[in-house]
């Protein structure tokens, strides 16, 4: 039932995209992500970088333009027929759940597994270094382990395009390094497509190559990371960074 | 949200809130207390006939009462996770708003109009008795004992429910029901994973809730029960007192009722059932839910049928309400008298039920502050829970033991309006504290230690710091409490008299005495004067400065 796609990427496309929440301003976003990319997603709050996720997503439908994704238009589709996985910030998982189930949702939305979906399932966890937690709920995790257990299941789903809504903006620094290692080694085994919503310059810096600026509503600045961290590149865009750099 | 900071000074600042804590609690305690001393020393004075009022009849009653309460609770309970989860799956189509503010009516609407409303409906001259005579080929009976109770329960209760599901619903994360989406889960896996575990979370909380409003129903059972065979415990210890006046037969009743009451409320908080009534609900919240045609088709017939469900009897009050001569109705002396009382005992109830929530509220977090560990007082427990008795010791029950105790000291009925504002405004308090409570905690966390280093205590405190953040919540409480006392027939059916009478009780009055038209007027006149007031409670309660 669930389609599945060789583990490389899918470029992405967002064509003309057109759209307001009921009584907010209106939004317009034009982005190309070639295959196999990592792409940071950067703004201020409510400049539209979720939004934008969530439109790729399929959690919000624009009011016209295009979304496609490797060679097909999936404007039109519901999120599960899209060939993309999310992370988000928080609330990843259901916390009546064992963390195997929560990853087996990944291969069956009814948790209906085959021995073959239960091996994957083995495989991803320990990949995700969750051996021997399984079994455990997810109030009994840490913080990071609760988001290795999104990446898990976002591994048994292979699909081509990874969205990572500020999945680390909540957990502490060396945490997060751990976590930006994990998302390079899997983007090195799979090769897909990820785009990331993030405040934080350091993770751009440490994951990505090319770096989206968005600003009320629409994409401002497109460039490579390095480019637009050494400055110079968009005033707006150093404006937003301030000091941290 | 800072709950617990430094305690500052605490005996200091907290001295003058913990005395009028006490006082309030003092003033609950003497209620209760007198009520059961009335019914002590009765029993004590006649414990034989106590004794024999434990028969087949007082049986029977008590069986009655568990079984239509348990029926009316699987009746409301079930539909309503059917309605709620509809809802939920359609955040957004015209007319959900509206269906909301519809099911929030009747917790508003008086208990006494209510039945009225389902009488005009479905009674023998109801309005679809025609249709339903037609329908079985003989005369339509109406319904009156257990199938009248069931509809009048179910027709509070299942809006109520549903808005209780639908609050536990919309508290799931909206990252969750993407996750839902995009995994794909159908209408039963997304039950099954992301549903039902909220949902089964409120459940115990929503079915003991109405189970123990349906356990100690007063009015409905009164107007629509019929006879001895449909009688719960409440209305028996009515008839006992104010028709057999038989205090033995009453005393019997009233220990039943207390220990029914009183096991089911131990066994639902320890099944972790939180009672609490109230559900705020977004209008139109963001939600990624993906219904195909067919789940579709089938949550909207759910959701229309509950809507004409809970709408028609509303729809049969104002019908019958404006075919009633309400000019005449205006101009009758009876009618002006009942609505000065009601408004005036009313209003009373109301200030006397603020005042004492303030008092308890105040004395919570005062003691709450002074406290060394984390472990609450005997104090500051009994200011926390102590409103919650009147769930255990329903209105009646204690009117009853007043009623039992007054009447060696003069004329009862000459008591009637200290009674009915005492009671009635015990009874809206765990409604106000709840409306109350959480602006005065956020306040005191913000204003505690300012307070202590300026020396702002006492009477200045409470006119320069507090009241201007409790003045909107306690509108809504007051108003909450107004409306609850003006549609209350439990304390007023007991010390009623023709001296002293409510709107409700005129009401009661005039369905007696087969007087159908003026009630129905009567009723729509309440009804708007309730609705009137929970309207500007729920307006004063959203509106934040």
């Amino acid at each position: 039932m669930t389609p599945r796609q060789e583990p490389s990427g899918a470029a992405v496309r967002a064509e003309k995209l057109d759209f307001a929440y009921p009584g907010g301003p209106g939004m317009r976003f034009e982005l190309s992500a070639a295959a196999g990319d990592i792409v940071a997603l950067m703004g201020p709050s409510g400049s539209g970088k979720s939004t934008l996720l969530n439109l790729i997503a399929g959690f919000e439908r624009p009011d016209s333009g295009r979304v496609t994704i490797g060679n097909d238009d999936v404007t039109a589709l519901p999120p599960h027929r899209r060939p993309v996985s999310m992370v988000f910030q928080e609330n990843n998982l259901f916390a009546h759940l064992t963390v195997a189930q929560n990853v087996g949702l990944g291969r069956s939305p009814s948790l209906r597994l085959t021995a073959g979906d239960r091996a994957a399932v083995g495989e991803a966890l320990a990949r995700t270094g969750l051996s021997g937690k399984e079994g455990r709920l997810p109030n009994a995790l840490s913080g990071g382990e609760r988001q290795r257990v999104a990446l898990a299941r976002v591994l048994v789903r292979r699909r081509p395009v990874l969205l990572l809504d500020e999945p680390f903006a909540s957990l502490g620094p060396a945490l997060r390094d751990e976590m930006l290692d994990l998302i390079t080694d899997l983007h090195g085994e799979q090769g897909m497509t990820v785009l990331m919503a993030t405040h934080d310059p350091r993770d751009a810096e440490r994951l990505s190559r090319t770096l989206v600026f968005l600003e009320s509503g629409t994409v401002a600045a497109v460039g490579s990371t390095r480019d637009f961290l050494s400055g110079g590149k968009s005033p707006a865009f150093d404006r937003y960074l301030g000091a941290r750099r | 949200m800072a709950v617990r900071d430094e305690p500052v000074a605490p005996f200091l600042a907290g001295r003058g809130r913990v005395a009028a804590g006490a006082l309030a609690l003092a003033a609950i305690g003497i209620l209760i207390v007198g009520a059961f001393l009335g019914l002590v020393r009765e029993g004590v004075a006649d414990w034989r006939g106590a004794l024999d009022a434990f028969d087949g009849y007082l049986l029977r009653v008590a069986r009655f009462t568990l079984w239509q309460a348990a029926l009316s609770t699987l009746l409301s309970v079930v539909p309503a996770i059917l309605v709620a989860r509809a809802l939920a799956r359609h955040p957004r189509f015209p007319g959900r708003a509206f269906i909301l503010q519809l099911f929030a009516v009747p917790l508003a609407l008086p208990a006494i109009v209510a039945a009225l409303g389902v009488l005009a409906l479905y009674g023998r001259a109801g309005y679809f008795a025609p249709f339903f005579s037609a329908l079985s080929g003989e005369g339509w009976p109406g319904i009156y004992g257990l199938s009248g109770i069931l509809v009048a329960h179910v027709f509070f209760n299942l809006p109520l429910s549903a808005r209780l599901f639908l609050g536990a619903l919309e508290a799931v994360p909206a990252d969750q029901w993407r996750l839902a989406a995009q995994l794909g889960m159908g209408p039963l896996a997304a039950f099954r994973f992301v549903e039902w575990p909220a949902l089964r979370a409120a459940l115990p909380g929503v079915a003991g809730l109405v189970f123990m409003l349906c356990a100690t129903s007063f009015t409905i059972v009164l107007t629509l029960g019929g006879g001895p065979r449909a009688t719960t415990l409440e209305v028996a210890i009515y008839q006992a007192l104010r028709f057999d006046f038989d205090p033995a037969r009453a005393i019997a009743l009233t220990l039943v009722q207390i220990t029914l009451t009183g096991l089911v409320v131990m066994g639902l908080a320890r099944l972790g059932a939180s009672m609490r009534g109230d559900a705020s609900l977004p209008v139109a919240p963001r939600r990624a839910v993906f219904p195909g045609r067919c789940e579709r088709g089938v949550n909207a017939a759910i959701v229309v049928l509950a809507l004409l469900f809970v709408a028609g009897p509303m729809a049969a009050t104002v019908i019958a309400g404006l075919a009633a001569d309400l000019t005449r109705l205006a101009g009758e002396q009876a009618v002006r008298a009942a609505t000065a009382t009601s408004l005036v005992l009313a209003c009373l109830a109301a200030c006397l039920c603020l005042a004492l929530s303030i008092a308890l509220v105040m004395a919570r977090r005062a003691l709450e502050l002074a406290r060394a560990g984390p472990v609450p007082g005997v104090l500051e427990r009994m200011s926390d829970t102590g409103a919650a008795m009147v769930l255990i010791v329903p209105p009646v029950v204690i009117g009853a033991g007043w009623f039992i105790l007054l009447r060696h000291f003069g004329n009862v009925f000459a008591f009637a309006p200290v009674m009915v504002v005492t009671v009635n405004a015990v009874m809206a308090m765990p409604f106000a504290i709840r409306a109350i409570r959480p602006a005065y905690d956020a306040a005191s966390a913000r204003h505690e230690k300012l307070c202590a280093a300026l020396g702002i205590s006492g009477w200045n405190r409470l006119r320069l710091v507090d009241w201007p953040t409790l003045r909107r919540p306690a509108a809504t409480a007051f108003a909450f409490a107004m409306a609850l006392s003006l549609g209350d027939l439990g304390v007023i059916a007991l010390f009623g008299s023709d001296q002293v009478q409510t709107l409700p009780y005129l009401l009661l009055q005039r369905m007696g005495s087969y007087r159908t038209a003026d009630a129905a007027g009567i009723a729509l006149f309440l009804g708007l004067l309730c609705l009137g007031l929970m309207f500007a409670a729920a307006r004063w309660g959203r509106e934040r400065p």
